[in-house]
């Protein structure tokens, strides 16, 4: 192969990595915006819209940079409002539903644990576009991690109803957490030439820091299960459909509006 | 929905999200948390200050989460880099009704006040 084409699939495999790295930020942003004006208590509602606006940061500077590397004219918006179900990369677990608190907090807590591990390996990444991202999304993450982590113990070791909700929450979550550790033949080339994190090796420090706060909490991760995958392939469950019809009816509505 | 007393109604998330049957549950949690959790006092630094500044006060449960509730709310805008959360009810504060015999004769006492001299030229920062 001559040197251009190794380049160019490296480039292109980038597009598809930031695509995916950005796609679990923004759907993620979107259900826990959710909360907004619906949260449990005023100060928790400011809380989970800094999350919500942390993550949506992260997403704008994934999509614009996958647009930047695509080359087809495609900016963040366009990536974010104007693409169908089949052509978003999100991890399922991002996509389920807002559910109650205890939910929320048990999705918090294993994905910003997931996105630390990640954007810290990501660092040292050779592009350093990806990079930069990083350094400053480890900070954003670290928080969400204390945040859900505080809020875990709070509510597993507190009354019957707390600990059986999260419980729920994390059983529910429990067979969509696989999927974030997955690897495939892009990831791998990828790893190879230094572009991204292996999702494979960071399962173990993820769970084990989750364990931790679990143990404290008095809760369980459960038992192994059905493992569900394929967001990394487009392939959705039936709430990505309802999730993009909200998110980009208003720009579908009014393609080329701007403020 | 109808049948449904207002009491069920204050549940969290009492749009239908939350199960309502099956789960142990005690009266009204919406309504008892609010009152269990104490009022802290929130003091900031700046980044060019040298002493917090009150800047308002929260709810929280306890003292780790006040500090984290404080950071979202008082901090959003880059307000300052260290925060202090007081227990309202550690703060003891003067009566309004003192207010005279509290602070009323150090006005008329001029020879405590720091205006008799004058700043000779070039010093700045006194």
């Amino acid at each position: 192969m001559r040197q251009a084409d190794v380049s160019t699939t490296v480039e292109s495999d980038t597009v598809t990595y930031a695509l995916r790295l950005g796609d679990d930020a923004l759907v993620l942003a979107q259900r826990t915006a959710e909360w907004i004006a619906d949260a449990p208590q005023l100060e928790e509602d400011v809380a989970l819209g800094n999350i919500a606006l942390d993550l949506l940061g992260q997403a704008r500077s994934l999509l614009t940079y996958a647009g930047q590397l695509e080359g087809a004219g495609r900016d963040e918006d366009a990536l974010a409002y104007h693409r169908d179900e089949r052509d978003f990369l999100n991890a399922q677990l991002t996509e389920l539903p807002r559910g109650d608190f205890g939910f929320t907090v048990a999705r918090m807590l294993i994905f910003s644990c997931y996105q630390h591990v990640l954007y810290d390996a990501l660092q040292t990444s050779v592009d350093a576009t990806l990079a930069a991202i990083a350094a400053k999304a480890v900070k954003e993450v670290r928080y969400h991690q204390d945040h859900a982590a505080h809020w875990a113990v709070r509510l597993g070791d507190g009354t019957p109803e707390s600990h059986h909700r999260l419980q729920a929450g994390l059983d529910e979550l429990w067979p969509y957490v696989h999927e974030l550790f997955e690897s495939d033949a892009l990831t791998e080339r990828l790893v190879e030439a230094g572009v991204a994190a292996d999702p494979v090796p960071a399962e173990e420090p993820v769970l084990a820091e989750v364990r931790r706060v679990l143990a404290e909490a008095t809760l369980a991760l459960p038992e192994a299960s059905v493992h569900h995958s394929g967001g990394r392939r487009g392939i959705h469950t039936e709430h990505m459909g309802r999730l993009l019809a909200e998110m980009q009816y208003l720009a579908r509505s009014h393609p080329g509006a701007s403020w | 929905m109808t049948e449904q007393s207002a009491l069920e109604l204050q549940a969290a998330g009492g749009h239908g999200a939350v199960p309502t049957t099956g789960v142990p549950s005690e009266q009204a949690p919406a309504a008892a948390a609010r009152t269990e959790e104490p009022l802290w006092e929130v003091f900031i630094r700046a980044r060019r200050g040298l002493s917090h500044v009150h800047v308002g006060s929260l709810h929280a449960p306890d003292a780790e989460m006040a500090v984290r509730n404080a950071r979202d709310l008082y901090t959003r805008r880059q307000e300052g880099v260290s925060i202090w959360v007081v227990e309202a009810t550690a703060l003891t504060a003067s009566s309004p009704d003192e207010k005279d015999a509290f602070f009323d004769p150090a006005a008329d006492k001029i020879y405590r006040h720091p205006t008799f001299y004058t700043v000779p030229d070039g010093v700045e920062h006194l």
